[in-house]
């Protein structure tokens, strides 16, 4: 095989690997589906709700990236791109629904990048800062567990769009769900230094249950997961007890929201007019 | 990978042939363009001149995350920010698929690790530069994977097999990266009098580091006719960047840049564009750990081996607890 | 840190890309137990994949033919152990995922 011939290969489409854009928007879960809002749905409530789901799983997503290049193990990069592509694609289709559905016809990036914390529908749990390893694994244990149970009562939503982006996201959810679950009982287990640290990032994440819980009644569901985890990890889960902040759902969050987004849309607000 | 330790790669005794015979049998395999294979006898020299370049191409791909990573939080639209986000995973996946190859070679990568913290193995010298605006996301697509390309497509056919493997699978995936970088872009230069200034500024600012990325120029290239030899490497750093810059040339003038080279120009006799010479004592700078981003780009990694150690610990702690538990449950239920 | 160097073990990965198709050698990873080795392996070489078969093994537990047994002349390729399933010694705890 002459290097050319390489060279050629490389040149020629690759419609059946798509695999490098995974989460990229190649693949089309929403091909076929009617996007008319249909009768009976109440638009302003359907699009209030793809953009808090959207925002929890942008501002996650952001969260997830800030990892790049700081993971624990180099397969560990890996596996949390994974989780916050799957994430940053969630966010994409439900804020073209909300697009939709609120009639304003505006894009993904209108709800991403020109809006203000204040506007923004996001449970607060999701925008605290980084923390280490074993609080992000909380969290992700916590949210996926969360948005796990809201996806699958989504999935018979009465909007067929709403309803297909959650099938798509509860395979992606149950496998969040696993990996921070997994991570939740090797760090328990582990050593002194581990198992402290993930009693400590579990009673963090314990104080914005309520929170959730407001906003998708799932405490059945999620509470059993994080004691049988807790159970197996061999830790306590902490009492649920009311946390300082928010709601995010009422637009009310910490202060470690703005920061956020101001990094985010640092460069689409630097270049208004541009096209990217 | 099936691996093969230094004393058994050394010793003759294992198959019972002579040492002769085996470099006997190993420049034949290397003449018939066959591949080398990890249990196969191989001189002492090969083997470590390979695990320097594999890992060194693997510790490339890991620090390069850093430059374009800095943007991922930063991509001006959610499309942009998808694609980064894995195009940059990828290329913790091609360090993991070379880091394996290495591997293959009896080397470790934790030791491998090491040696790159120390210093005592380098990166590519192109990642201690820093990314200033969006559009280095962009010229880095272009440029350095299009560069990166060059390098690797011929090592496709390197003549050991796991890292010529891994090289398949890795170019299949650069030639996306590549692309995206150049399609940002055709849509920057679409845009605003500021985005096509910024993409013009990238691209001065990347292109003689892009043209150093493929290594001193032959006359000074100590260990090149050694490797070409071995069919590590299959082209001079000369020819390499001969064909880059004839594969870049016509991009440019698609697109609408201006390459900062004033000596740049078509050679009908030869057939090739003549190039000026790059800043050969800046790349020897870079080498030797003096570039713009040589200290920053180290303490980073270093930070993340050191401060995950703490969760590598705790994982194989629990592994050795459920092996320990397993074993009393066992022992409990014989007795 | 002591002995941190090489506490998570490399494992063997092979996949099988879809039905009809015998798992096939795809490279190796590092993990601290089968069940990280399997997420990892999903996540780097299927980059999950749905639908794919993923075994993992531990490097140590592969069994290689050696070419003291034979002409050590003989054709060398390191694939070929893989194509002879009684080379590997699977762990039984290893999902058939």
């Amino acid at each position: 095989m002459s290097d050319d011939h390489v060279y050629m290969t490389l040149a020629e489409g690759h419609e059946d690997d798509t695999r490098w854009a995974y989460g990229t928007g190649f693949e089309d879960p929403l091909h076929g589906v009617d996007t008319t809002v249909p009768d009976g749905v109440d638009a302003a409530e359907l699009a209030a709700l793809c953009v808090a789901l959207g925002d929890d799983a942008l501002v996650s997503a952001q969260r997830l990236a800030e990892w790049t290049t700081r993971a624990p193990e180099l397969e560990e990069e890996v596996a949390l791109a994974n989780i916050g592509l799957d994430l940053l694609g969630q966010a994409r289709l439900l804020y073209s629904r909300a697009g939709q559905a609120d009639g304003t016809e505006r894009g993904e990036d209108a709800y991403a990048y020109f809006r203000d914390p204040d506007d923004f529908r996001n449970v607060t749990l999701a925008e605290l800062p980084g923390g280490d390893f074993a609080f992000s694994m909380a969290r992700l244990l916590v949210l996926s567990s969360w948005r796990l149970a809201h996806f699958q009562g989504l999935t018979a939503s009465s909007d067929p769009v709403l309803a297909a982006i959650a099938a798509k996201g509860v395979k992606e959810l149950t496998y969040h769900r696993q990996y921070a679950a997994e991570w939740v009982i090797r760090l328990g287990d582990g050593t002194e230094e581990s198992h402290r640290r993930m009693r400590a990032g579990l009673r963090q994440v314990t104080a914005y249950l309520g929170e959730l819980f407001d906003a998708y009644e799932a405490r059945d569901e999620v509470l059993a997961v994080l004691r049988q985890i807790a159970d197996v990890a061999g830790l306590a889960l902490p009492e649920m007890t009311p946390g300082d902040e928010g709601p995010g759902r009422q637009g009310r969050h910490t202060d470690h929201l703005a920061p956020l987004l101001t990094e985010l849309q640092s460069v689409a607000r630097a270049h208004p007019e541009a096209t990217w | 990978m099936i691996r093969m330790t230094a004393e058994q790669a050394a010793s003759p005794a294992v198959i019972g042939a002579s040492g002769q015979e085996l470099q006997e049998h190993f420049d034949a395999t290397i003449a018939r363009d066959q591949r080398v294979e990890p249990r196969d006898w191989m001189p002492e020299g090969y083997r470590r001149t390979l695990i320097r370049q594999v890992a060194q191409h693997a510790h490339s791909e890991i620090i390069g995350m850093q430059p374009e990573g800095e943007w991922i939080t930063r991509a001006p639209s959610l499309r942009r920010k998808a694609i980064l986000f894995a195009k940059v995973q990828d290329e913790a996946g091609h360090g993991l698929y070379l880091y394996s190859a290495a591997e293959t070679l009896g080397a470790d990568r934790a030791d491998l690790t090491e040696r790159l913290l120390e210093g005592r193995q380098k990166y590519s010298s192109i990642f201690n530069y820093p990314t200033l605006s969006f559009a280095d996301v962009g010229v880095i697509g272009w440029f350095v994977d299009g560069a990166a390309i060059c390098n690797q497509v011929p090592l496709c056919r390197s003549s050991y097999g796991p890292y010529a493997r891994a090289m398949v699978r890795i170019c299949k995936e650069e030639s996306f990266h590549q692309r995206q970088g150049y399609e940002l872009l055709m849509t920057m230069m679409r845009g605003t009098d500021a985005q096509r200034e910024m993409v013009q500024d990238a691209v001065n600012r990347w292109w003689w580091p892009s043209l150093m990325m493929f290594g001193p120029p032959d006359d000074n290239s100590p260990n090149s006719a050694q490797s070409m030899a071995w069919k590590i490497k299959r082209h001079s750093n000369d020819e390499l960047r001969q064909r880059f810059v004839d594969m870049t040339v016509p991009q440019a003038e698609k697109l609408g840049v201006t390459l900062p080279d004033p000596e740049l120009r078509w050679n009908a006799e030869r057939g090739h564009h003549d190039f000026g010479t790059p800043d050969w004592d800046e790349l020897m700078r870079v080498i030797k750990g003096d570039g713009p981003c040589n200290a920053q780009r180290i303490q980073r990694r270093r930070a993340a081996h050191e401060e995950g150690a703490w969760v590598r610990e705790a994982a194989a702690a629990h592994t050795a607890k459920q092996a320990a538990r397993a074993e009393k449950t066992e022992k409990g239920v014989a007795a | 840190m002591t002995g941190e160097k090489r506490d998570w073990p490399l494992y063997e990965v092979f996949v099988r890309g879809k039905r009809g198709l015998n798992h096939v050698h795809v490279g190796s990873l590092h993990a601290a137990d089968d069940r990280m080795a399997l997420t990892h392996a999903r996540d780097l070489y299927t980059r999950r994949n749905e639908g794919v078969s993923i075994w993992v093994v531990r490097s140590e537990h592969i069994a290689a033919s050696t070419r003291d047994e034979k002409d050590p002349f003989f054709a060398p390729s390191a694939d070929k152990v893989y194509r002879h399933p009684t080379f590997y010694d699977i762990p039984d705890d290893v999902p058939h995922i």
